[in-house]
């Protein structure tokens, strides 16, 4: 009789621990919901570390989705007014020291942006990684005193800039902590480390991003944001050419 | 005619030293002209050989939106090979190259590369393409002496490089330096890695697709492809002749210089001769010289100045010129960052042409220059003349 009993208590609190361990679908629902937004304001600054000195570049980002993303330039002086306006995949760049707006090939977006690790690609990507990846749970790690989920997530579309990617997932808030981007054969090309995170509008979302291009040398490039709004009001003049020369 | 020229011929004798150093001067610019004229046509020569040599062969198709000077517009810039061409390819007539964006981590340095897709087994462009039929561990490659120089690689050495597919989908792999070459052609060198075609469109998902197609024999004459711009070879070494044109204007005006110094000694020795030898013109007129045939006489002794010239060119200047053209004249610039096929070392070209209209050209401006002091003699009185009086 206690045999059976414990046989059931086993299964019981077995099945019990199985529920709570959510799917690797289900971690990256979440971490969608964290992560996207309809649109947001943003304004963060950016430190490039190159191989003898260190710049920081301020701006404010207005985006929609992966479709319309207006961004200025605050500072240092010599950036101070440049505006890039994305509109799909076509960009503008106006620049006040020529008063000239420059359209760009959608290529040009695959370039990297004022000499950091990031290219335009990378920090308009907004779409939901449950609509590019297919995700596999394949472990649990610490970093920085938090649990981690580890994701493995390979691309079920075509038209993605990294094959697959690793990431390391908050147990507890669903938010990125680490993210291995790789290429197709399986080379590791961009990591980036995700802190600083904090609460906003029911959502938790990371304030401090490092990005470092593995292939190459230097210390990679650090994103800080200073202010978030998610599913703001944002009019529509601002996505329109005329908002550059504003 | 035979008088005046035997006249003509004691008279410049006569005058010795002042004849002999209006000779040299003259004979100077028939040396230099030849020798920079030789050394533009073997610029010219070179340039165009190593060009069909190492880039374009006989003459290219390139495909619709390809733009060499544009590397963004390389990831819309290909097509299946058409089916017209296959045949020639499959003959080894005809060279498939696909091209596209890169970039390479030599010590750690990101450097936008050309990776360009080429047939190991061709034989229409002079490049190691042999060096790619192996199968090492890493992907095969080989790169001009210009990109091994800038990127500080070597054969042997193992290079990461990062290209994307045609979905856009980041790749990268370690290449293997298999050789070095070395064409005096930037297009071919700067900034660009060879590896096979196969390989590349393997690696881009681009299976069967191409950029530029080269063909051996630019005398064929060449049908259209839809897709494709035909681009014979006479329309790809068109900068170099605009380089070259270009440049002609600049020595123009040094031949001009060296030209007008030697007229100036020519000028001055014919007044000063018609100025001496009044009491001559007097007297030839005097024995039954007509004015023109007198003015004609001192006409031949001028241009004479010439041929005595050529002469003297061709006694010091062709041991000169032929030395010129066996060892060539090495710049003292790095040619390699002119951005255009040019050789460190060119190597002069004379030919019939150039040294016929060079001598023509110096003589006609010769009998020019002595006949316009020598028309002076039509005005003079001969019996003052005679008499030696100042006219």
């Amino acid at each position: 009789m206690k045999k059976i009993t414990l046989v059931i208590l086993v299964v019981f609190f077995g099945m019990g621990q199985l529920k709570s361990q959510p799917t690797a679908t289900e971690i990256l629902e979440k971490v969608d919901r964290n992560m996207y937004s309809e649109n947001r304001i943003v304004e963060a600054g950016m430190t490039i570390h190159g191989r003898r000195s260190s710049r920081t570049i301020t701006m404010r980002t207005f985006s929609v989705g992966d479709e319309k993303s207006f961004t200025e330039y605050l500072s240092p002086p010599r950036e101070e007014g440049t505006k890039m306006l994305k509109l799909e995949n076509q960009l503008w760049i106006y620049s006040p020291d020529t008063d000239r707006t420059i359209q760009i090939s959608g290529h040009m977006l695959r370039q990297s942006v004022m000499g950091s690790d990031l290219s335009y690609e990378d920090m308009m990507e907004d779409r939901k990684l449950t609509d590019i990846y297919a995700a596999e749970l394949i472990g649990e790690d610490e970093i920085e005193g938090r649990t981690a989920f580890i994701l493995e997530l390979t691309a079920i579309v075509s038209d993605v800039a990294y094959h697959s990617r690793k990431i390391w997932i908050d147990t507890e808030r669903f938010v990125p902590l680490r993210e291995d981007l790789f290429a197709r054969s399986g080379q590791l090309l961009k990591q980036t480390n995700l802190s600083d995170i904090r609460q906003i509008d029911g959502r938790w979302f990371p304030f401090t991003m490092q990005f470092k291009d593995m292939l190459k040398q230097g210390d990679g490039t650090e994103f800080t944001i200073t202010s978030i709004k998610f599913d703001q009001k944002i009019p529509d003049h601002i996505f329109s050419k005329a908002s550059l020369r504003q | 005619m035979k008088l005046a020229l035997k006249l003509a011929y004691r008279n410049l004798m006569g005058a010795g030293l002042r004849t002999w150093l209006n000779v040299i001067v003259l004979s100077f610019s028939f040396v230099i002209i030849i020798w920079m004229k030789g050394a533009m046509t073997g610029w010219d020569y070179q340039a165009k050989t190593d060009m069909k040599n190492y880039e374009i062969g006989g003459g290219q198709y390139w495909h619709e939106n390809y733009d060499p000077y544009d590397p963004l517009t390389l990831t819309d810039s290909h097509a299946p090979i058409p089916g017209e061409a296959k045949n020639e390819i499959d003959r080894g007539e005809m060279l498939a190259v696909l091209v596209v964006q890169g970039s390479i981590f030599p010590q750690g340095r990101m450097q936008p590369v050309i990776i360009k897709g080429i047939d190991p087994h061709q034989n229409i462009l002079k490049l190691p393409t042999g060096s790619l039929d192996t199968v090492p561990e890493a992907i095969p490659a080989f790169i001009g002496t210009m990109m091994a120089n800038n990127s500080r690689l070597s054969v042997g050495d193992y290079v990461t490089m990062r290209w994307r597919d045609t979905h856009g989908t980041f790749d990268a792999a370690e290449i293997l330096i298999t050789a070095v070459f070395s064409s005096d052609v930037p297009a071919a060198e700067a900034g660009t890695i060879y590896i096979p075609l196969k390989k590349l469109q393997q690696m881009t998902l681009l299976d069967n697709h191409a950029t530029i197609l080269t063909f051996r024999d630019s005398d064929i004459s060449r049908p259209e492809l839809e897709g494709w711009t035909l681009k014979t070879s006479e329309k790809l070494t068109h900068q170099v002749d605009e380089m070259i044109r270009t440049k002609s204007v600049g020595q123009n005006v040094l031949y001009g210089i060296l030209i007008i110094l030697a007229m100036l000694a020519i000028f001055d020795t014919q007044v000063l001769s018609i100025f001496r030898r009044q009491k001559e013109i007097g007297t030839y007129i005097a024995l039954g010289y007509t004015r023109n045939e007198v003015v004609g006489l001192f006409t031949v002794e001028g241009a004479m100045h010439a041929l005595f010239a050529a002469v003297l060119a061709t006694v010091y200047g062709l041991p000169f010129l032929l030395w010129q053209a066996k060892v060539g004249w090495t710049m003292p610039i790095d040619t390699s960052e002119f951005g255009m096929a040019m050789a460190q070392t060119l190597y002069p070209i004379y030919t019939v042409g150039l040294v016929v209209t060079t001598i023509l050209i110096v003589f006609i401006t010769t009998a020019i220059v002595s006949y316009i002091p020598s028309r002076k003699i039509a005005k003079m009185n001969p019996t003052e003349a005679l008499r030696g009086k100042l006219q």
